[in-house]
């Protein structure tokens, strides 16, 4: 009861901010030159202008900017989220459709991350300043520094090109009818270049602050009692340290999922996946302004849904955060 | 000449791959097989795929398998029967019958008949298909004496190598039967096309692929040989270079992988790449003067620029010697109208200086006389290269050029309806017929905000003249004399200069056979198109 109560707080607390986030994001679009009509005119290679206002009164753009964002926020607080320009269907379908590539791509790589990034930077803060810390450290640098596009590519044409392990893009085989578990597998066997590709990026970052969160917990009293306890070492470092050092883990996750529907677009693109960014992508080269303002809606709601699970993960962590609510 | 440093490796880097660069003969041979699925690469998707309202190379890429038009260009160019068998036009031009083939399907099991013509031609071409509403203007009335017969009623003149040329862009039919009583733009068939093509259409997962399957019935007997053509969307282009090489596709045309990767598999046994196969679809890199510029009025100006660029450094050391400077707006692949002629211009930069002066336009302070605007039209990555070039080229004659960088969307809407630039360059795509869609790149009177026509506010009342004489003269012979006479006019007075003459470029395995084989083949219908094993 207090968890649901406390989401709908939540929730209400974040309406205004979704407004206000909505609004600007239109009125922003409108001072970028050329609407969809345009980008439509652009892909087939022109038309003459009557067409061209057939057309803009088909989507809707023959009323002022301020009646439109009337009209937008009218069916939205009946949850429609409109037509979409590109795809000529409503725009939830569309998301609908793209959301799991996205959540799929995102959960799988942000996991890896997470899970590579707390072992990695335990391992570098037990050895620190010897040379597994220094190689882990460096690593990691590099892959914090290499642009994500760049991996993708450098991955195809090793596993893909040269080798021939994985295929070089798509979500999965087109046309194999495959159903159950071997669709399962082969998704997941497409999805394991991008989903590595995404993790290294954040990897660093996740490695970087255990380590530094480690070092800082192994430092403080109550390791030392527990070594005075005569505990093993691996029982202070798993039992007493590792718990009390995931919370700026926890707390990176919490930002980082909502950076990373964004942070896709490149690989998305690199690999031929179907996912929000490149979705995303499009829509503003297309000026495709409802599939736009419904991603960001969809992608807003997922950030607050997510920080909430964040916070209540925080309690399980740290009681003591939990006792002040 | 200046070049900065990372041109300087670019350009050595292009020279190096050039010269390893071969061109391997494409060759067919075999007998071809029945069976196989073709896997060709899209790198955009398109919001309908109706080539009866939209007339796109991207729409023609898929749905020109699934719909036919009434006539198509055969191996060498010339329109011949698809959906109409023959035609006959009266000596005044303005009554066009054709005879339409007997016993055609739709692919949802209704006949093909005259209606259907009609229908499309008057409640599409005329009023949705971009360019076709400027073609079928004069259209009044499509008639329909019995189910194989359609006579088009012209209220003025229509040259029927004009009509019959454009129609093979222009004249894809859909069914009248899905459409009428609906709105048009809205329809559902739109983006699940039925047609009486060689393939079916199966399924369109957006962002991902579309399927079709082979058309049993299919009135060419025994045709198609291939099972399946599946186009996968793969945008981002280095990767859409991997998926060819990895197998995963077969086909990458109209450039859509990138000018570098292009020159690289030149040389890889495995791909063809050539021009072949795209002839009809030749375009120009352009630059378009904005004439309400007082500097740019001048016409010494206009081509004291166009003499202080040099064309043929650009094209062997940025795109890979992929073009020829354009000797004007007909290129030279369209054989029906194109006259020999050298390039107008040349780079002179002397010539440029003097011309310059003598317009009354000295070097100010730091060796500027003025500085212009420029807006690149995104078309393809050689856009911004030429911007950049275009740049760095007037500055040595003292005109300074500030770039403006726009989406496309932006930048048509920046060129085209509000006429916020001094130079403007893209491209201007050729298609088939100047009457089409390039003589609007200077006739005078173009509505506003019509994007790729004359925006300059350039007006010039003898080059009104032939254009109009020209789009109505029924000899072709004399058709093409005057069009020779037009080219040399606008050569001279320059509104928009034609930089250079181009075809797409086509990246296919060599498995794939029965390919290629008539001037507009990434927009043909592929029924004998086959796979080797």
């Amino acid at each position: 009861m207090t968890i649901l109560s406390l989401a709908l707080r939540r929730l209400a607390a974040s309406l205004p901010t979704l407004v206000i986030i909505l609004a600007g994001l239109f009125l922003l679009l409108q001072l970028a030159p050329g609407d969809t009509v345009d980008a439509l005119m652009a892909q087939m290679g022109g038309g003459d202008p009557a067409l061209a206002e057939e057309l803009r009164r088909f989507y809707g753009l023959d009323i002022s900017a301020l009646a439109q964002l009337g009209r937008y926020l009218l069916r939205l607080v009946q949850f429609d989220l409109g037509q979409s320009a590109i795809y000529g269907k409503p725009v939830a379908q569309v998301i609908a459709e793209r959301l799991p590539v996205t959540l799929l791509l995102m959960g799988s790589s942000l996991s890896l991350a997470f899970a590579a990034g707390t072992a990695l930077g335990i391992l570098a803060a037990r050895q620190l300043d010897r040379w597994p810390d220094t190689l882990i450290s460096t690593l990691g640098l590099i892959f914090y520094a290499t642009p994500s596009f760049w991996f993708g590519l450098m991955g195809i044409v090793l596993f893909s090109i040269t080798l021939g392990w994985l295929p070089s893009g798509g979500f999965e085989e087109v046309g194999a009818g495959l159903t159950g578990l071997d669709r399962a597998l082969d998704i997941a066997w497409h999805l394991v270049l991008p989903t590595v590709t995404l993790a290294l990026i954040f990897l660093a970052t996740y490695l970087r602050i255990m380590r530094a969160s480690m070092l800082e917990v192994m430092s403080l009293d109550f390791v030392r009692t527990a070594r005075a306890k005569g505990l093993a070492e691996t029982g202070v470092v798993v039992r007493h340290a590792l718990r009390n050092a995931m919370l700026p883990m926890v707390t990176l996750i919490g930002l980082q999922a909502g950076t990373m529907l964004g942070g896709s677009v490149v690989v998305e693109s690199v690999f031929a996946l179907p996912g929000l960014g490149r979705l995303a992508y499009e829509s503003v080269v297309q000026r495709d302004l409802n599939t736009l303002l419904g991603i960001v809606f969809v992608s807003a709601l997922l950030v607050i849904v997510i920080n909430f699970l964040v916070d209540l993960l925080y309690g399980q962590l740290d009681p003591r955060i939990g006792a002040g609510r | 000449m200046i070049i900065n440093r990372r041109e300087a490796i670019r350009i050595a880097g292009a020279l190096a791959l050039g010269s390893a660069a071969g061109s391997p003969a494409f060759a067919q041979s075999g007998t071809p097989k029945r069976g196989g699925t073709l896997t060709v690469q899209l790198s955009g998707e398109q919001r309908v795929l109706n080539p009866a309202i939209r007339a796109s190379t991207g729409v023609y890429i898929v749905t020109s398998k699934i719909m036919e038009p009434l006539v198509d260009l055969d191996a060498s160019g010339v329109p011949a029967a698809v959906l109409a068998t023959s035609w006959t036009s009266a000596p005044d031009g303005k009554t066009h019958t054709f005879k339409l083939r007997e016993g055609v399907t739709w692919h949802d099991g209704k006949p093909f008949t005259s209606a259907d013509v009609q229908y499309t031609a008057m409640e599409m071409w005329k009023k949705y298909l971009n360019y076709g509403t400027q073609l079928q203007q004069y259209l009044e009335a499509v008639e329909t004496p019995d189910a194989t017969t359609a006579v088009f009623k012209y209220s003025r003149p229509m040259p029927q190598n004009l009509l019959l040329r454009a129609l093979c862009d222009l004249g894809y039919i859909a069914p009248r039967h899905v459409f009428e009583g609906t709105n048009i733009l809205d329809n559902p068939a739109n983006t699940a096309p039925i047609g009486t093509g060689p393939f079916k259409f199966v399924q369109y997962e957006r962002g991902q692929f579309i399927i079709a399957d082979r058309n049993p019935n299919y009135w060419r007997k025994d045709f198609p040989y291939l099972d399946r053509i599946v186009w996968r969307f793969i945008i981002d282009k280095a990767a859409a270079a991997a998926a060819l090489e990895t197998g995963q596709t077969q086909l990458s045309t109209y450039n859509a992988l990138s000018l570098a990767d292009l020159d690289r598999l030149k040389t890889d046994a495995r791909f063809t790449v050539t021009s072949k196969g795209l002839e009809a679809n030749a375009f120009n890199n352009t630059l378009e003067f904005n004439t309400r510029r007082k500097e740019l009025s001048d016409v010494r100006v206009r081509q004291a620029i166009a003499q202080a660029i040099d064309v043929p450094f650009f094209i062997e050391n940025f795109i890979y010697g992929q073009g020829k400077p354009a000797t004007g707006p007909i290129p030279s692949v369209s054989t029906a109208f194109y006259t020999e002629a050298p390039p107008p211009y040349k780079l002179d930069v002397k010539k440029a200086n003097a011309l310059l002066d003598e317009a009354g336009y000295k070097r100010g302070a730091g060796g500027t006389r003025f500085t212009l605007k420029l807006v690149p039209i995104q078309n393809g990555e050689d856009v911004p290269l030429l911007a950049t070039f275009i740049q760095q080229s007037l500055s040595q004659v003292g005109i300074k050029v500030d770039i403006l960088n726009l989406d496309s969307a932006g930048a048509l809407a920046t060129v085209y309806r509000d006429w916020n630039f001094d130079l403007a360059t893209g491209w201007h795509q050729y298609r088939g017929d100047p009457a089409v869609s390039t003589t609007v790149w200077y006739r005078s009177g173009s509505p506003k905000g019509a994007p790729w026509t004359n925006q300059y506010g350039w007006k010039n009342d003898a080059v009104d003249k032939m254009i109009d004489d020209a789009a109505a003269e029924l000899d072709p012979v004399k058709r093409k004399a005057l069009y020779a006479e037009w080219v040399k006019a606008v050569n001279a007075d320059i509104p928009v200069w034609m930089m250079i003459e181009r075809t797409f470029q086509t990246a296919i395995s060599k498995k794939v056979q029965g390919a290629l084989n008539m001037p507009r083949w990434g927009s043909g219908d592929w029924h004998d198109t086959w796979i080797e094993s």
